[in-house]
Protein backbone atom coordinates (compact mmCIF):
# COMPACT_ATOMS: atom_id res chain seq x y z
CA UNK A 1 0.00 0.00 0.00
CA UNK A 2 1.17 3.67 -1.00
CA UNK A 3 2.38 5.02 2.31
CA UNK A 4 0.64 8.79 2.34
CA UNK A 5 2.82 10.77 4.54
CA UNK A 6 -0.13 12.52 5.70
CA UNK A 7 -1.66 9.27 7.07
CA UNK A 8 1.71 8.72 8.82
CA UNK A 9 1.87 12.15 10.16
CA UNK A 10 -1.85 11.70 11.78
CA UNK A 11 -1.53 8.14 13.07
CA UNK A 12 1.81 8.76 14.90
CA UNK A 13 1.14 12.13 15.99
CA UNK A 14 -2.49 11.91 17.08
CA UNK A 15 -1.60 8.19 18.17
CA UNK A 16 0.85 10.06 20.64
CA UNK A 17 -1.59 12.52 21.57
CA UNK A 18 -4.14 10.01 22.80
CA UNK A 19 -1.60 8.25 25.16
CA UNK A 20 -0.75 11.38 26.66
CA UNK A 21 -4.24 12.50 27.12
CA UNK A 22 -5.25 8.86 28.52
CA UNK A 23 -2.24 9.32 30.88
CA UNK A 24 -2.97 12.84 31.93
CA UNK A 25 -6.42 11.77 32.48
CA UNK A 26 -6.14 8.35 34.36
CA UNK A 27 -2.90 10.21 36.08
CA UNK A 28 -5.11 12.69 37.29
CA UNK A 29 -8.67 11.68 37.68
CA UNK A 30 -7.17 8.54 39.78
CA UNK A 31 -4.65 10.78 41.79
CA UNK A 32 -0.98 9.89 40.41
CA UNK A 33 -0.07 12.56 39.59
CA UNK A 34 0.33 15.81 41.14
CA UNK A 35 -2.09 18.91 40.49
CA UNK A 36 0.37 21.00 39.21
CA UNK A 37 -0.94 23.95 37.14
CA UNK A 38 1.89 24.05 34.81
CA UNK A 39 2.01 20.50 34.03
CA UNK A 40 -1.97 20.20 33.19
CA UNK A 41 -1.34 23.05 31.08
CA UNK A 42 2.00 22.11 28.99
CA UNK A 43 0.51 18.49 29.26
CA UNK A 44 -2.98 19.10 28.01
CA UNK A 45 -1.72 21.50 25.25
CA UNK A 46 0.98 19.11 23.89
CA UNK A 47 -1.51 16.41 23.68
CA UNK A 48 -4.32 18.34 22.45
CA UNK A 49 -2.20 20.17 19.71
CA UNK A 50 -0.62 16.65 18.48
CA UNK A 51 -4.13 14.96 18.67
CA UNK A 52 -5.23 18.09 16.67
CA UNK A 53 -2.18 18.37 14.10
CA UNK A 54 -2.58 14.77 13.31
CA UNK A 55 -6.73 15.43 12.51
CA UNK A 56 -5.69 18.14 10.39
CA UNK A 57 -2.92 16.25 8.44
CA UNK A 58 -5.64 13.63 7.68
CA UNK A 59 -8.03 15.41 6.17
CA UNK A 60 -5.01 16.53 3.83
CA UNK A 61 -5.21 13.59 2.03
CA UNK A 62 -9.24 13.79 1.20
CA UNK A 63 -10.07 15.42 -1.98
CA UNK A 64 -12.67 17.27 -0.36
CA UNK A 65 -11.48 17.90 3.09
CA UNK A 66 -14.53 20.58 3.21
CA UNK A 67 -16.83 18.06 3.12
CA UNK A 68 -14.91 15.71 6.01
CA UNK A 69 -17.87 16.53 8.26
CA UNK A 70 -19.99 13.90 6.84
CA UNK A 71 -17.61 11.23 7.84
CA UNK A 72 -19.21 11.61 11.46
CA UNK A 73 -23.29 10.14 10.05
CA UNK A 74 -22.05 6.46 9.12
CA UNK A 75 -20.79 5.29 12.44
CA UNK A 76 -23.39 2.11 12.33
CA UNK A 77 -20.79 0.83 9.79
CA UNK A 78 -17.82 2.30 9.34
CA UNK A 79 -14.76 2.25 11.82
CA UNK A 80 -13.48 5.38 10.17
CA UNK A 81 -16.36 6.88 11.40
CA UNK A 82 -16.51 5.88 14.04
CA UNK A 83 -12.56 7.02 14.49
CA UNK A 84 -14.01 10.69 13.91
CA UNK A 85 -16.90 10.55 16.37
CA UNK A 86 -14.56 9.16 19.25
CA UNK A 87 -11.97 11.66 18.16
CA UNK A 88 -14.79 14.36 18.19
CA UNK A 89 -16.06 13.09 22.17
CA UNK A 90 -12.56 13.20 23.63
CA UNK A 91 -12.69 17.05 23.38
CA UNK A 92 -15.03 17.91 26.10
CA UNK A 93 -13.95 15.51 28.60
CA UNK A 94 -10.41 16.44 27.99
CA UNK A 95 -11.77 20.09 27.97
CA UNK A 96 -13.27 19.93 31.24
CA UNK A 97 -10.26 17.94 32.79
CA UNK A 98 -8.36 21.30 31.40
CA UNK A 99 -10.50 23.60 32.90
CA UNK A 100 -10.57 21.90 36.27
CA UNK A 101 -6.86 21.14 36.07
CA UNK A 102 -5.48 24.25 34.76
CA UNK A 103 -8.00 27.43 35.27
CA UNK A 104 -8.75 25.84 39.09
CA UNK A 105 -5.84 23.49 40.01
CA UNK A 106 -7.98 20.60 40.52
CA UNK A 107 -8.34 17.15 39.72
CA UNK A 108 -10.61 15.97 42.16
CA UNK A 109 -14.77 15.17 41.67
CA UNK A 110 -16.01 16.35 38.70
CA UNK A 111 -12.55 16.67 37.25
CA UNK A 112 -11.40 13.31 37.89
CA UNK A 113 -14.15 12.39 36.00
CA UNK A 114 -13.59 14.22 33.37
CA UNK A 115 -9.99 12.81 33.41
CA UNK A 116 -11.16 9.12 33.58
CA UNK A 117 -13.84 9.87 30.50
CA UNK A 118 -11.28 11.60 28.08
CA UNK A 119 -8.77 8.62 28.79
CA UNK A 120 -11.27 5.97 28.42
CA UNK A 121 -12.18 8.28 24.65
CA UNK A 122 -8.86 8.83 23.82
CA UNK A 123 -7.88 5.15 24.03
CA UNK A 124 -11.18 4.03 21.97
CA UNK A 125 -10.35 6.64 19.22
CA UNK A 126 -7.27 4.91 19.18
CA UNK A 127 -8.67 1.28 18.54
CA UNK A 128 -11.11 2.71 16.30
CA UNK A 129 -7.74 3.88 14.21
CA UNK A 130 -6.31 0.39 14.46
CA UNK A 131 -9.93 -1.34 13.40
CA UNK A 132 -10.00 0.73 10.38
CA UNK A 133 -6.85 -0.98 8.93
CA UNK A 134 -7.39 -4.49 10.93
CA UNK A 135 -11.04 -4.90 9.33
CA UNK A 136 -10.03 -4.60 5.80
CA UNK A 137 -9.89 -8.79 4.54
CA UNK A 138 -8.39 -7.67 1.07
CA UNK A 139 -4.85 -7.06 3.23
CA UNK A 140 -3.34 -9.63 4.68
CA UNK A 141 -0.78 -7.84 6.45
CA UNK A 142 -3.43 -5.29 8.67
CA UNK A 143 -5.99 -8.21 8.86
CA UNK A 144 -3.93 -9.39 11.82
CA UNK A 145 -5.39 -9.92 15.53
CA UNK A 146 -2.26 -8.01 16.82
CA UNK A 147 -2.53 -4.96 14.67
CA UNK A 148 -5.22 -3.08 17.14
CA UNK A 149 -3.20 -3.95 19.84
CA UNK A 150 0.09 -2.65 18.19
CA UNK A 151 -1.55 0.50 17.54
CA UNK A 152 -2.71 0.75 21.17
CA UNK A 153 0.28 -0.24 22.46
CA UNK A 154 2.44 2.24 20.54
CA UNK A 155 -0.32 4.98 21.53
CA UNK A 156 0.76 4.40 25.35
CA UNK A 157 4.48 4.24 24.93
CA UNK A 158 4.69 7.28 22.64
CA UNK A 159 2.75 9.07 25.36
CA UNK A 160 4.23 7.99 28.38
CA UNK A 161 7.43 8.57 26.63
CA UNK A 162 6.29 12.40 26.30
CA UNK A 163 4.82 12.62 29.58
CA UNK A 164 8.14 11.21 31.42
CA UNK A 165 10.19 13.74 29.19
CA UNK A 166 7.59 16.88 30.73
CA UNK A 167 7.40 15.85 34.49
CA UNK A 168 11.39 15.62 34.38
CA UNK A 169 11.27 19.01 32.33
CA UNK A 170 9.27 20.52 34.68
CA UNK A 171 11.14 19.42 37.70
CA UNK A 172 8.44 16.77 38.94
CA UNK A 173 9.31 13.34 40.20
CA UNK A 174 9.33 11.41 36.82
CA UNK A 175 10.51 7.53 38.06
CA UNK A 176 7.55 6.11 37.99
CA UNK A 177 6.33 6.99 34.58
CA UNK A 178 10.17 6.16 33.28
CA UNK A 179 9.30 2.92 34.93
CA UNK A 180 5.93 2.49 32.86
CA UNK A 181 7.45 3.62 29.77
CA UNK A 182 10.10 0.93 30.30
CA UNK A 183 7.60 -1.87 30.38
CA UNK A 184 5.34 -0.21 27.82
CA UNK A 185 8.48 -0.15 26.11
CA UNK A 186 9.33 -3.66 26.22
CA UNK A 187 5.54 -4.97 25.89
CA UNK A 188 5.17 -2.86 22.45
CA UNK A 189 8.40 -4.14 20.89
CA UNK A 190 7.02 -7.51 21.75
CA UNK A 191 4.16 -7.36 20.41
CA UNK A 192 5.60 -5.31 17.42
CA UNK A 193 8.48 -8.32 16.79
CA UNK A 194 4.96 -11.21 17.01
CA UNK A 195 3.00 -8.83 14.24
CA UNK A 196 5.73 -9.05 12.08
CA UNK A 197 6.85 -12.55 12.88
CA UNK A 198 2.42 -13.53 12.09
CA UNK A 199 2.58 -11.47 8.52
CA UNK A 200 5.82 -13.10 7.52
CA UNK A 201 4.21 -16.38 8.17
CA UNK A 202 0.62 -16.19 6.81
CA UNK A 203 -0.11 -17.90 3.90
CA UNK A 204 -1.58 -15.21 0.87
CA UNK A 205 -5.05 -14.74 0.25
CA UNK A 206 -5.56 -15.03 -3.22
CA UNK A 207 -3.55 -16.02 -6.24
CA UNK A 208 -3.56 -14.71 -9.88
CA UNK A 209 -5.47 -18.46 -9.97
CA UNK A 210 -8.11 -18.10 -7.94
CA UNK A 211 -8.65 -14.16 -8.60
CA UNK A 212 -9.36 -15.07 -12.10
CA UNK A 213 -11.04 -18.32 -11.59
CA UNK A 214 -8.37 -19.47 -14.29
CA UNK A 215 -6.71 -21.99 -12.45
CA UNK A 216 -8.53 -24.77 -13.52
CA UNK A 217 -6.21 -24.30 -16.98
CA UNK A 218 -3.07 -24.08 -15.64
CA UNK A 219 -0.73 -20.89 -13.94
CA UNK A 220 -2.05 -17.83 -14.70
CA UNK A 221 0.18 -14.69 -16.24
CA UNK A 222 -0.55 -11.41 -17.36
CA UNK A 223 0.51 -11.35 -21.03
CA UNK A 224 -0.79 -7.80 -21.46
CA UNK A 225 -1.67 -5.23 -18.79
CA UNK A 226 -5.36 -2.82 -19.64
CA UNK A 227 -3.11 -0.10 -19.76
CA UNK A 228 0.12 0.91 -20.51
CA UNK A 229 0.55 3.62 -17.85
CA UNK A 230 0.19 3.21 -14.00
CA UNK A 231 -3.42 3.29 -12.85
CA UNK A 232 -5.08 4.73 -9.42
CA UNK A 233 -4.94 0.82 -8.09
CA UNK A 234 -1.15 0.46 -9.17
CA UNK A 235 -0.32 3.89 -7.86
CA UNK A 236 -2.21 3.03 -4.33
CA UNK A 237 -2.47 -0.48 -4.03
CA UNK A 238 0.53 -1.34 -5.70
CA UNK A 239 3.22 -0.23 -3.68
CA UNK A 240 5.82 -2.79 -3.03
CA UNK A 241 8.74 -2.48 -0.61
CA UNK A 242 11.92 -5.38 -1.15
CA UNK A 243 12.39 -7.75 1.18
CA UNK A 244 16.35 -6.78 2.64
CA UNK A 245 14.88 -2.78 2.14
CA UNK A 246 11.86 -4.03 5.02
CA UNK A 247 14.50 -5.65 7.12
CA UNK A 248 16.66 -3.03 7.69
CA UNK A 249 13.95 -0.76 8.15
CA UNK A 250 12.58 -3.05 10.85
CA UNK A 251 15.54 -3.34 12.62
CA UNK A 252 16.13 0.95 12.42
CA UNK A 253 12.49 1.17 14.05
CA UNK A 254 13.42 -1.85 16.51
CA UNK A 255 16.61 0.53 17.43
CA UNK A 256 14.74 4.23 16.90
CA UNK A 257 11.77 3.12 18.49
CA UNK A 258 12.19 0.08 21.43
CA UNK A 259 16.48 -0.16 22.22
CA UNK A 260 17.31 3.41 21.73
CA UNK A 261 14.44 4.95 24.47
CA UNK A 262 14.47 2.02 27.14
CA UNK A 263 18.20 2.82 27.55
CA UNK A 264 17.98 6.34 27.53
CA UNK A 265 14.83 5.78 30.23
CA UNK A 266 17.23 3.30 32.18
CA UNK A 267 19.64 6.23 32.01
CA UNK A 268 17.34 8.59 33.18
CA UNK A 269 16.66 6.52 36.12
CA UNK A 270 19.97 6.22 37.13
CA UNK A 271 20.47 10.08 37.22
CA UNK A 272 17.26 11.40 38.51
CA UNK A 273 16.84 14.98 39.02
CA UNK A 274 16.93 17.78 36.36
CA UNK A 275 19.06 15.87 34.48
CA UNK A 276 17.10 13.20 33.86
CA UNK A 277 15.24 15.53 31.17
CA UNK A 278 18.06 15.33 28.81
CA UNK A 279 18.10 11.73 28.13
CA UNK A 280 14.21 11.67 28.00
CA UNK A 281 13.65 14.47 25.43
CA UNK A 282 16.22 12.40 23.66
CA UNK A 283 14.35 8.91 24.05
CA UNK A 284 10.90 11.61 22.58
CA UNK A 285 12.82 12.18 19.51
CA UNK A 286 14.66 9.02 18.97
CA UNK A 287 11.05 7.34 19.64
CA UNK A 288 9.48 9.80 16.78
CA UNK A 289 11.33 8.28 14.12
CA UNK A 290 11.15 5.35 14.98
CA UNK A 291 7.37 5.56 15.02
CA UNK A 292 7.19 7.14 11.74
CA UNK A 293 9.61 4.28 10.27
CA UNK A 294 7.35 1.85 11.79
CA UNK A 295 4.03 3.37 10.57
CA UNK A 296 5.95 3.85 6.70
CA UNK A 297 6.61 -0.17 6.82
CA UNK A 298 3.29 -0.86 8.46
CA UNK A 299 1.63 0.58 4.85
CA UNK A 300 4.90 -0.45 2.48
CA UNK A 301 4.63 -3.85 3.74
CA UNK A 302 1.07 -3.91 3.73
CA UNK A 303 -0.47 -5.89 -0.01
CA UNK A 304 -3.18 -5.86 -1.49
CA UNK A 305 -5.02 -9.34 -3.17
CA UNK A 306 -6.31 -6.52 -6.03
CA UNK A 307 -2.65 -6.64 -7.62
CA UNK A 308 -3.13 -10.22 -8.53
CA UNK A 309 -4.81 -9.16 -11.64
CA UNK A 310 -1.81 -7.39 -12.41
CA UNK A 311 -0.11 -10.53 -12.42
CA UNK A 312 1.65 -9.75 -9.41
CA UNK A 313 1.06 -12.62 -6.83
CA UNK A 314 0.45 -10.80 -3.37
CA UNK A 315 -0.84 -10.98 -0.16
CA UNK B 1 -27.07 5.00 4.68
CA UNK B 2 -24.20 2.93 4.45
CA UNK B 3 -25.34 -0.78 6.44
CA UNK B 4 -26.44 -2.66 3.73
CA UNK B 5 -30.19 -3.11 2.76
CA UNK B 6 -31.90 -6.52 3.17
CA UNK B 7 -30.58 -8.45 -0.35
CA UNK B 8 -32.70 -7.22 -2.96
CA UNK B 9 -34.90 -9.94 -4.99
CA UNK B 10 -33.62 -7.77 -8.41
CA UNK B 11 -30.13 -8.55 -8.52
CA UNK B 12 -29.10 -6.33 -11.90
CA UNK B 13 -25.53 -7.99 -13.07
CA UNK B 14 -22.96 -8.32 -15.73
CA UNK B 15 -22.23 -12.07 -17.23
CA UNK B 16 -18.84 -12.32 -18.92
CA UNK B 17 -18.13 -15.14 -21.16
CA UNK B 18 -14.44 -15.45 -21.27
CA UNK B 19 -15.32 -18.26 -24.05
CA UNK B 20 -16.12 -15.50 -26.43
CA UNK B 21 -14.28 -12.23 -25.62
CA UNK B 22 -11.51 -11.28 -27.73
CA UNK B 23 -10.05 -8.05 -25.97
CA UNK B 24 -10.69 -5.67 -28.56
CA UNK B 25 -11.33 -3.34 -25.54
CA UNK B 26 -14.47 -1.74 -27.18
CA UNK B 27 -16.25 -2.53 -23.51
CA UNK B 28 -13.45 -0.03 -22.00
CA UNK B 29 -13.27 2.26 -24.50
CA UNK B 30 -17.54 3.22 -24.60
CA UNK B 31 -17.59 2.78 -20.97
CA UNK B 32 -15.11 5.43 -20.76
CA UNK B 33 -16.65 7.71 -23.41
CA UNK B 34 -20.50 7.04 -22.08
CA UNK B 35 -19.55 7.66 -18.68
CA UNK B 36 -17.25 10.68 -18.99
CA UNK B 37 -20.49 12.35 -20.29
CA UNK B 38 -23.48 11.00 -18.45
CA UNK B 39 -24.09 10.40 -14.50
CA UNK B 40 -20.22 9.64 -13.20
CA UNK B 41 -18.89 12.84 -15.50
CA UNK B 42 -16.39 13.71 -15.40
CA UNK B 43 -14.27 10.93 -16.02
CA UNK B 44 -11.20 12.28 -16.18
CA UNK B 45 -7.16 11.74 -17.09
CA UNK B 46 -4.40 13.35 -15.74
CA UNK B 47 -1.49 13.98 -18.20
CA UNK B 48 -2.87 12.92 -20.99
CA UNK B 49 -0.64 14.15 -23.92
CA UNK B 50 2.45 13.87 -21.99
CA UNK B 51 4.72 10.98 -19.98
CA UNK B 52 2.73 9.80 -17.80
CA UNK B 53 -1.17 9.52 -19.06
CA UNK B 54 -3.53 7.66 -16.73
CA UNK B 55 -7.31 8.55 -15.60
CA UNK B 56 -10.30 6.86 -14.00
CA UNK B 57 -11.57 4.09 -15.78
CA UNK B 58 -14.62 1.74 -14.95
CA UNK B 59 -13.68 -0.87 -16.75
CA UNK B 60 -10.44 -2.26 -17.92
CA UNK B 61 -9.41 -5.58 -20.01
CA UNK B 62 -6.29 -7.68 -18.51
CA UNK B 63 -5.06 -10.10 -21.27
CA UNK B 64 -3.72 -13.57 -19.74
CA UNK B 65 -1.72 -16.81 -20.66
CA UNK B 66 -3.14 -19.34 -18.77
CA UNK B 67 -1.47 -23.15 -18.29
CA UNK B 68 1.52 -24.19 -20.05
CA UNK B 69 3.11 -25.99 -23.04
CA UNK B 70 0.96 -26.73 -26.11
CA UNK B 71 -2.23 -26.32 -23.94
CA UNK B 72 -1.49 -22.66 -23.26
CA UNK B 73 -4.05 -20.70 -24.24
CA UNK B 74 -4.50 -16.52 -24.01
CA UNK B 75 -7.76 -15.38 -21.98
CA UNK B 76 -9.21 -11.51 -22.02
CA UNK B 77 -10.35 -10.80 -19.03
CA UNK B 78 -12.67 -7.71 -18.75
CA UNK B 79 -12.74 -6.43 -14.87
CA UNK B 80 -15.15 -3.60 -13.40
CA UNK B 81 -17.26 -3.50 -10.42
CA UNK B 82 -19.16 -7.02 -9.42
CA UNK B 83 -21.88 -5.20 -7.49
CA UNK B 84 -21.25 -7.11 -4.67
CA UNK B 85 -24.38 -9.14 -2.54
CA UNK B 86 -22.51 -7.68 0.71
CA UNK B 87 -19.88 -5.10 -0.36
CA UNK B 88 -17.38 -3.92 2.13
CA UNK B 89 -16.71 -0.57 -0.04
CA UNK B 90 -20.16 0.37 1.21
CA UNK B 91 -19.78 -0.48 4.53
CA UNK B 92 -16.70 1.40 5.22
CA UNK B 93 -17.85 4.43 3.81
CA UNK B 94 -17.81 7.08 6.57
CA UNK B 95 -20.03 9.59 4.61
CA UNK B 96 -22.78 7.25 3.58
CA UNK B 97 -21.57 8.79 -0.23
CA UNK B 98 -21.57 4.72 -1.34
CA UNK B 99 -24.55 2.30 -1.03
CA UNK B 100 -26.51 -0.22 -2.53
CA UNK B 101 -29.54 0.42 -3.81
CA UNK B 102 -32.13 -1.71 -2.24
CA UNK B 103 -34.60 -1.97 -5.75
CA UNK B 104 -31.83 -3.78 -7.81
CA UNK B 105 -28.78 -4.54 -5.98
CA UNK B 106 -26.54 -1.81 -7.99
CA UNK B 107 -23.57 -0.28 -5.98
CA UNK B 108 -23.08 3.40 -6.37
CA UNK B 109 -21.28 6.51 -5.29
CA UNK B 110 -23.08 9.84 -4.62
CA UNK B 111 -20.35 11.97 -5.78
CA UNK B 112 -22.12 15.31 -3.99
CA UNK B 113 -21.06 13.45 -0.82
CA UNK B 114 -17.85 11.35 -1.56
CA UNK B 115 -14.91 13.13 0.59
CA UNK B 116 -12.43 11.22 -1.13
CA UNK B 117 -10.73 8.96 1.56
CA UNK B 118 -9.97 6.20 -0.73
CA UNK B 119 -11.18 3.93 2.11
CA UNK B 120 -13.87 2.14 0.14
CA UNK B 121 -10.59 1.49 -2.60
CA UNK B 122 -9.23 -0.42 -0.03
CA UNK B 123 -11.64 -2.68 1.31
CA UNK B 124 -12.68 -4.03 -2.90
CA UNK B 125 -10.52 -6.96 -3.66
CA UNK B 126 -11.46 -6.52 -7.70
CA UNK B 127 -9.67 -3.04 -7.96
CA UNK B 128 -13.46 -1.07 -9.03
CA UNK B 129 -13.22 1.93 -7.45
CA UNK B 130 -11.07 4.36 -9.51
CA UNK B 131 -10.02 7.96 -7.84
CA UNK B 132 -10.70 10.60 -10.32
CA UNK B 133 -7.90 13.11 -8.91
CA UNK B 134 -9.05 15.87 -10.86
CA UNK B 135 -12.55 15.73 -9.38
CA UNK B 136 -11.52 14.41 -6.32
CA UNK B 137 -13.84 11.82 -5.60
CA UNK B 138 -14.27 7.86 -6.18
CA UNK B 139 -15.92 6.49 -9.44
CA UNK B 140 -16.90 3.10 -10.35
CA UNK B 141 -19.32 1.30 -12.71
CA UNK B 142 -22.89 2.19 -12.40
CA UNK B 143 -24.15 -0.39 -14.18
CA UNK B 144 -24.92 2.34 -16.75
CA UNK B 145 -28.21 3.25 -14.54
CA UNK B 146 -28.52 6.27 -16.80
CA UNK B 147 -28.92 4.43 -20.01
CA UNK B 148 -30.80 1.43 -18.37
CA UNK B 149 -33.89 3.08 -17.08
CA UNK B 150 -33.94 5.72 -19.83
CA UNK B 151 -37.18 5.41 -21.42
CA UNK B 152 -35.78 7.84 -24.15
CA UNK B 153 -33.82 5.11 -25.24
CA UNK B 154 -34.63 2.53 -27.99
CA UNK B 155 -35.36 -0.64 -26.21
CA UNK B 156 -32.03 -2.35 -27.89
CA UNK B 157 -30.53 0.62 -25.83
CA UNK B 158 -31.21 0.27 -22.59
CA UNK B 159 -27.83 -2.05 -21.45
CA UNK B 160 -24.84 -0.90 -20.43
CA UNK B 161 -22.42 0.28 -22.99
CA UNK B 162 -19.80 -1.91 -22.20
CA UNK B 163 -22.82 -4.60 -23.34
CA UNK B 164 -23.90 -2.14 -26.14
CA UNK B 165 -20.80 -2.16 -27.57
CA UNK B 166 -19.39 -5.82 -27.29
CA UNK B 167 -18.81 -6.78 -31.04
CA UNK B 168 -18.58 -10.12 -30.27
CA UNK B 169 -21.78 -10.94 -27.50
CA UNK B 170 -19.22 -11.85 -24.56
CA UNK B 171 -21.52 -9.27 -22.33
CA UNK B 172 -24.55 -10.27 -21.27
CA UNK B 173 -26.96 -7.86 -19.01
CA UNK B 174 -29.58 -9.01 -16.84
CA UNK B 175 -31.83 -9.98 -13.34
CA UNK B 176 -29.33 -12.02 -12.19
CA UNK B 177 -31.73 -13.14 -9.00
CA UNK B 178 -34.28 -13.91 -11.45
CA UNK B 179 -33.53 -18.20 -12.01
CA UNK B 180 -36.00 -17.94 -15.40
CA UNK B 181 -33.65 -15.18 -16.95
CA UNK B 182 -31.49 -15.13 -20.00
CA UNK B 183 -28.55 -14.56 -17.75
CA UNK B 184 -29.14 -16.41 -15.22
CA UNK B 185 -29.88 -19.53 -17.16
CA UNK B 186 -26.92 -19.41 -18.58
CA UNK B 187 -25.08 -18.94 -15.89
CA UNK B 188 -26.57 -22.21 -14.51
CA UNK B 189 -25.84 -24.05 -18.16
CA UNK B 190 -22.13 -22.63 -18.24
CA UNK B 191 -21.29 -23.19 -14.58
CA UNK B 192 -20.99 -19.33 -13.99
CA UNK B 193 -18.20 -18.61 -11.10
CA UNK B 194 -17.79 -15.55 -8.76
CA UNK B 195 -14.16 -14.20 -9.17
CA UNK B 196 -12.36 -14.32 -5.15
CA UNK B 197 -15.44 -16.28 -3.46
CA UNK B 198 -13.05 -16.23 -0.28
CA UNK B 199 -13.33 -12.75 0.37
CA UNK B 200 -16.90 -13.62 1.07
CA UNK B 201 -18.62 -10.51 -0.71
CA UNK B 202 -20.79 -12.32 -2.92
CA UNK B 203 -20.39 -10.75 -6.36
CA UNK B 204 -23.57 -10.40 -8.72
CA UNK B 205 -21.84 -10.43 -11.75
CA UNK B 206 -20.37 -14.07 -13.14
CA UNK B 207 -18.18 -15.29 -15.19
CA UNK B 208 -18.01 -17.91 -17.61
CA UNK B 209 -14.81 -19.98 -18.36
CA UNK B 210 -13.25 -20.70 -21.45
CA UNK B 211 -14.22 -24.04 -22.67
CA UNK B 212 -12.23 -26.76 -22.70
CA UNK B 213 -10.19 -27.38 -25.78
CA UNK B 214 -10.55 -29.26 -28.74
CA UNK B 215 -7.08 -30.98 -29.23
CA UNK B 216 -8.34 -33.17 -32.47
CA UNK B 217 -6.87 -32.80 -35.61
CA UNK B 218 -8.59 -30.65 -38.07
CA UNK B 219 -11.01 -31.91 -40.36
CA UNK B 220 -9.93 -32.10 -43.93
CA UNK B 221 -10.35 -29.15 -45.89
CA UNK B 222 -12.71 -29.72 -48.67
CA UNK B 223 -12.18 -27.82 -52.38
CA UNK B 224 -14.55 -25.26 -52.98
CA UNK B 225 -15.69 -25.18 -56.35
CA UNK B 226 -15.32 -22.62 -58.75
CA UNK B 227 -19.42 -22.89 -59.78
CA UNK B 228 -20.41 -22.39 -55.76
CA UNK B 229 -17.91 -19.54 -55.08
CA UNK B 230 -19.26 -17.49 -58.00
CA UNK B 231 -22.82 -18.04 -57.23
CA UNK B 232 -24.42 -15.35 -54.20
CA UNK B 233 -23.76 -11.64 -54.31
CA UNK B 234 -20.02 -11.76 -52.55
CA UNK B 235 -19.55 -14.78 -55.67
CA UNK B 236 -17.16 -12.55 -57.44
CA UNK B 237 -15.12 -10.82 -54.78
CA UNK B 238 -14.33 -14.84 -53.66
CA UNK B 239 -13.67 -15.77 -57.38
CA UNK B 240 -10.82 -12.70 -57.42
CA UNK B 241 -9.44 -14.04 -54.24
CA UNK B 242 -9.09 -16.86 -55.51
CA UNK B 243 -7.55 -15.89 -58.40
CA UNK B 244 -5.17 -14.51 -56.18
CA UNK B 245 -3.86 -17.20 -54.33
CA UNK B 246 -3.54 -19.42 -57.24
CA UNK B 247 -1.23 -16.44 -58.99
CA UNK B 248 0.67 -15.91 -55.51
CA UNK B 249 1.41 -19.30 -55.00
Amino acid sequence: MHPAYSVIFFTAASGAGYGLLALLGLGAGLGWLPPDRLLGFLGLGLALTLITAGLLSSTFHLGHPERAWRALSQWRSSWLSREGVLAVATYPPAGGLGIGWVLLGRTDGFFAVCGVLAAMLAMATVFATGMIYRSLPTIRQWHQPLTVPVYLALSLTTGALLLAALLAVLGLNASTVVGLAIELLLLTAVLKQLYWRAIDAAPPLATPESATGLGRFGTVRQLDPPHTQANYVMREMGFAIGRKHALKLRRAANILLFVAPALLCVLALLTGGATSALPLAVAVVASAFGVGIERWLFFAEAEHVVMNFYGEPRS
Amino acid sequence: MTTLPAPSAKKLGLVIDLDICVGCQACATSCKEWNAQGASAPLTDEDPHGADPHGAWLNRVHTYEVGEGPTARTVHFPRSCLHCETPACVTVCPTGASYKRAEDGIVLINPDTCIGCKLCSWACPYGAREYDYSDGVMKKCTLCIDRIYNENFAVEDRVPACVRACPTGARAFGDLGDPGSAVAKNVAARGGYDLMPEMGFRPTNKYLAPRERRDTASPPQTMTRLADMAAGPEGLEKLFAWVDRVLTN
